[in-house]
């Protein structure tokens, strides 16, 4: 049994040399295939991160910016200012396109597309009104003119609705009245009409149009601008930057309330000043008010009494240094990062009052109020605008005074500093021009819309340098894991840069502007992801120091059997080859 | 009407001595900036590195003074020294020997302390990319017309910074960062000083423009603290810093001293080591930057020419049909049921198996007796 058993089994030292070499080479060419076959795709599927899809062709596409602007002008020739053979022209269609290169990705196309035709009886009868103003209002009731677009009326120059040395009135809608000489019609062709009229139109829509300067100046984020005059670059720097939502707000600076005790109706003056024109910028924007009042709180510069007029005067000179002292006791909404517009109304003290400030000249200025770029406003209370203070206190005057602030006076400073920081820009307009004072909602629609222009506009570069600086950012890093979210938030921001863009060439400025807002907020929060952390770089030292002592010591004997194979795969080739000979 | 106001500016000059008033204008657009940020960090622990905290916090110092508020001012400070157990002055942290000066003061405001100090929390700051529970007082909400200065210190090396003993950034990602935030426009010019040893490889890798670096010694060199204090024991400051603070002292909000006297601070005779700086990246000429343009924060004001003629008289808000307030009774919601709680029954404890300190205790005994009196009985009981 025994020997039978052994006979069955051949120790291994026993077989034949080539056949435990063959053993030997099957299994080291067996554990290489399985390493390689298996082993190194398993390993480089296990380190890999996950990185979802990005459209990173469409993203390229949206790095080339080609912007369409268009507005519709229609041109109303009222009775009297075309003679009946050139009113058979009329109605008449002109488009007019500009093409402008910002910079190599940049590019900007400007088209106007201008109707003309002649008044109708409605209309006819509102231009008969006494006044500009009134025949504004009327204009304005016959029929609404969409956002981003204009209507001027031409009237002859025998109607006595402007005055004497104005040409053109811009009214508080999207109308404009504009007086031809009469010197213009007496027979000449509507070709030549249209021509002469042509450089005042073009002033006309630089002022209640997008102007390139405007649009310009909203790339800045995308394209920096050399600068050019030095009042774009104080604009350029006033304004807040395009966001999603503003904070306001307003307080009440009382250093001394022992001598006065301050009343003011900041609810109602909010209500009924402030909120009009939020309200009607709501499109653009979303703002959220609150009112405090500081006591003891001191402004940080000792005024100087000026004997010649018996006021205490601040010099414009000593301005600057205010904000910083008050501005560490002002406080703000912790749960939001908004930007903040800070109004400050300081009623000074018994000691130093009354209070003005002066300009270079020595000049009181008449509003006492300046503000500072991007940070908000401050307004030093003047004597007339407080119900039941003295000049001077008397002796036995009972301390403290109770003192009622006219906030409509206030208010009005409050409003203008909050266009100005906001960014309606009221620019002087050329000569011959009468721009109606803004309504009680403090904004005209036509510099709503100039502002919707331009906000649509830096909203889209902003957009299209945020998704491309990631795309670039994410393909220069490999090792930055894109989550799911991330790459949706990515996709959606894409389609609304490019309904957005679309929506602008066709000139629809509500649509245009709601889709730039909302691929602003996908890129960026896209962007500001914090799963994006990129804390992976590992130099080239520590690489290999992690994978030598896990690769090495199996490698060496796969390398080694190789090699050995190899070698003796070539020794037998060689001693075949003489035997062929 | 703007444009009254910049000609009014430009024709006094003749009219107003002292003042320059058309150096100021043209400061006004020179520097391009509006608001001012700072980010204070301090990255090393334990007692022993009093002098790391002591000169972040004289950096904060200077800058509050120079007027940047502290909602602008993000500080970082890896430990704490003034409460420290061995700090035989509590609340204070000296800066000078013989306890000269305290930098610690009144109103410090701390945003990231202790543990909270790491290099993703300071990449987090930088870029941008917080949870949005974050509040605001943790962030950095700069925008394209802010200037920054980033201070940082610790124990560095070639081409890292040490956070906390146990981690550390490199100059890549630092690098990098910036380059995130020029991307985004989150900075107009930023100045980065780090007060480490072999400082300057951290500034070596920047590559966004408007970049200025300031380190405190060369690669190779170390840095070096300044005095210890006999009684408190440690290195108060660093030499870099120390001669910086005195430097900012004599900065106030309106001087014109420029970066050129701040390159020149701690020369090697004062430092031991050789302070570096960087400018290439930056687009102005570093003799017409002002210190307060990164230290301080001197506002831009313009006049206020218009106003908007409001005639509305105010409205009355109705006040709410409150005639008669609807009376509801509100009770407290009783928190601590106190007569339940000193009524209750004392439970019933269940039986629990004894835990494993007496099963060790038991083997012990067993194994003891065991040993004493022969190994031949164990197998009777396993």
């Amino acid at each position: 049994m025994k020997i039978r058993r052994a006979q069955q089994f051949v120790k291994y030292s026993d077989q034949p040399v080539m056949l435990k070499l063959k053993r030997g080479q099957l299994a080291a060419l067996s554990i290489a295939a399985v390493v390689i076959i298996v082993g190194v795709p398993l390993w480089w599927r296990t380190t890999e991160t996950y990185r979802a899809w990005l459209p990173v062709s469409q993203i390229k596409e949206l790095a080339k910016l080609q912007l369409h602007l268009s507005a519709d002008v229609e041109v109303v020739f009222a009775r009297g200012t075309v003679t009946p053979e050139q009113q058979k022209k009329v109605p008449l269609t002109q488009t007019q396109n500009m093409e402008h290169r910002v910079d190599e990705d940049t590019a900007l196309s400007y088209r106007y597309e201008t109707r003309y035709r002649t008044a109708t009886i409605m209309e006819e009868d509102a231009l008969n009104q006494p006044t500009a103003a009134e025949a504004d209002l009327s204009l304005h009731t016959l029929s609404e003119s969409p956002s981003g677009s204009l209507v001027v009326y031409v009237i002859p120059e025998s109607s006595s609705l402007l005055p004497q040395n104005v040409d053109v009135y811009i009214g508080q809608r999207r109308t404009a009245l504009l007086r031809i000489g009469s010197q213009m019609r007496v027979g000449k062709t509507l070709e030549q009409l249209l021509a002469h009229m042509e450089p005042r139109i073009k002033q006309v829509l630089h002022v209640m149009s997008f102007s390139h300067t405007d649009i310009t100046a909203a790339l800045s984020n995308r394209v920096r601008i050399s600068p050019g005059n030095k009042e774009s670059i104080a604009d350029s720097m006033r304004a807040f930057k395009s966001s999603p939502g503003y904070e306001i707000t307003f307080s009440l600076l009382n250093p001394d309330p022992k001598s006065h005790r301050l009343h003011w109706d900041i609810e109602g003056a909010v209500e009924t000043y402030i909120q009009p024109l939020l309200t009607k910028l709501s499109p653009v924007a979303n703002f959220s008010i609150d009112s405090q009042t500081l006591y003891y709180a001191m402004l940080g510069v000792n005024p100087r009494f000026d004997s010649s007029r018996s006021t205490y005067t601040l010099n414009a000179d000593s301005l600057a240094h205010v904000i910083n002292p008050v501005e560490a006791r002002l406080g703000s909404n912790a749960a939001s990062s908004n930007p903040v517009l800070n109004f400050l109304l300081y009623i000074p003290d018994a000691h130093h009052s009354p209070l003005y400030i002066h300009d270079h000249k020595k000049q009181q200025v008449p509003t006492n109020a300046f503000h500072s770029p991007r940070w908000g406003g401050i307004m030093i209370i003047r004597q007339c605008w407080v119900y039941n203070v003295n000049e001077f206190y008397e002796v036995d005057t009972v301390f403290p005074v109770d003192i009622n602030i006219d906030m409509a006076k206030v208010m009005g400073v409050f409003l203008a500093q909050l266009r100005l920081l906001l960014g309606v820009q009221s620019s002087t307009p050329p000569p011959g021009f009468l721009v109606a004072p803004c309504g009680n909602a403090g904004l005209a629609d036509w510099e709503l819309d100039r502002l919707m222009w331009s906000r649509s506009v830096e909203n889209i570069a902003t957009a299209t340098t945020t998704i491309t600086s990631l795309a670039q950012l994410l393909d220069q890093i490999g090792n930055i894991v894109i989550n799911d979210n991330i790459a949706q938030q990515v996709s959606s921001a894409v389609t609304s840069l490019q309904l957005a863009v679309s929506e602008l060439e066709a000139g629809n400025l509500g649509f245009a502007l709601q889709y730039s807002k909302e691929a602003i907020l996908s890129s960026e929060r896209a962007f500001f992801d914090p799963s994006l952390l990129h804390l992976l770089y590992f130099p080239d030292d520590q690489k290999f120091a992690i994978y030598i002592p896990l690769f090495l010591p199996m490698c060496v004997p796969i390398l080694l059997s190789l090699l050995k194979i190899v070698s003796e795969a070539r020794q037998k080739h060689r001693e075949k080859k003489p035997k062929k000979d | 009407m703007k444009i009254h106001h910049f000609l009014s500016l430009f024709s006094t000059y003749f009219l107003v001595d002292g003042v320059n008033i058309e150096d100021r204008a043209g400061q006004f657009f020179s520097s391009g900036h509006t608001n001012n940020w700072a980010v204070l960090v301090c990255t090393s622990r334990f007692w022993f590195n009093y002098r790391h905290v002591a000169n972040t916090l004289s950096v904060y110092r200077s800058v509050k003074r120079l007027g940047i508020p502290d909602s602008h001012i993000v500080l970082m400070l890896a430990d704490d020294m003034a409460c420290n157990h061995r700090n035989p002055k509590p609340a204070t942290v000296f800066s000078h020997k013989n306890m000269e000066l305290n930098v610690y003061g009144d109103d410090v405001e701390v945003d990231y302390r202790g543990y909270e100090v790491t290099v993703e929390n300071f990449l987090r700051i930088l870029t941008g990319r917080l949870p949005p529970s974050t509040p605001r007082s943790k962030r950095l909400l700069s925008d394209d017309r802010s200037n920054i200065l980033i201070y940082l210190t610790g124990h560095g090396g070639n081409g890292f910074l040490k956070f906390q003993d146990s981690e550390e950034i490199s100059n890549v990602e630092l690098a990098d960062a910036f380059e995130q935030m020029w991307q985004k426009r989150r900075y107009n010019e930023l100045l980065f000083i780090i007060d480490t040893c072999q400082g300057a490889s951290m500034y070596e890798r920047f590559y966004s423009p408007n970049l200025m670096a300031l380190a405190s010694s060369q690669v190779g060199e170390d840095s070096l603290s300044h005095q210890p204090d006999l009684a408190i024991g440690v290195h108060l400051m660093d030499r870099y810093t120390f001669y910086l603070l005195e430097f900012l002292e004599d900065i106030h909000p309106a001087s014109k001293t420029n970066m050129n006297d701040l390159f020149k601070v701690c020369p090697k005779s004062q430092c031991v080591s050789t302070p570096g700086h960087r400018t290439d990246l930056f687009l102005r000429d570093p003799g017409s930057v002002l210190i307060t343009d990164f230290f301080g924060s001197v506002r831009k004001v313009e006049l206020t020419m218009e106003t908007i003629n409001l005639t509305d008289p105010i409205e009355q808000l109705e006040s709410a049909e409150s005639g008669e307030l609807q009376k509801e009774m509100h009770t407290y919601a009783d928190q601590l049921p106190v007569s339940e709680i000193i009524h209750q029954k004392p439970k019933q404890k269940d039986w629990h198996p004894p835990d494993g300190f007496i099963l060790g205790l038991w083997t012990l005994i067993l194994l003891v007796f065991f040993q004493t009196y022969g190994v031949k009985h164990l197998k009777h009981i396993f």
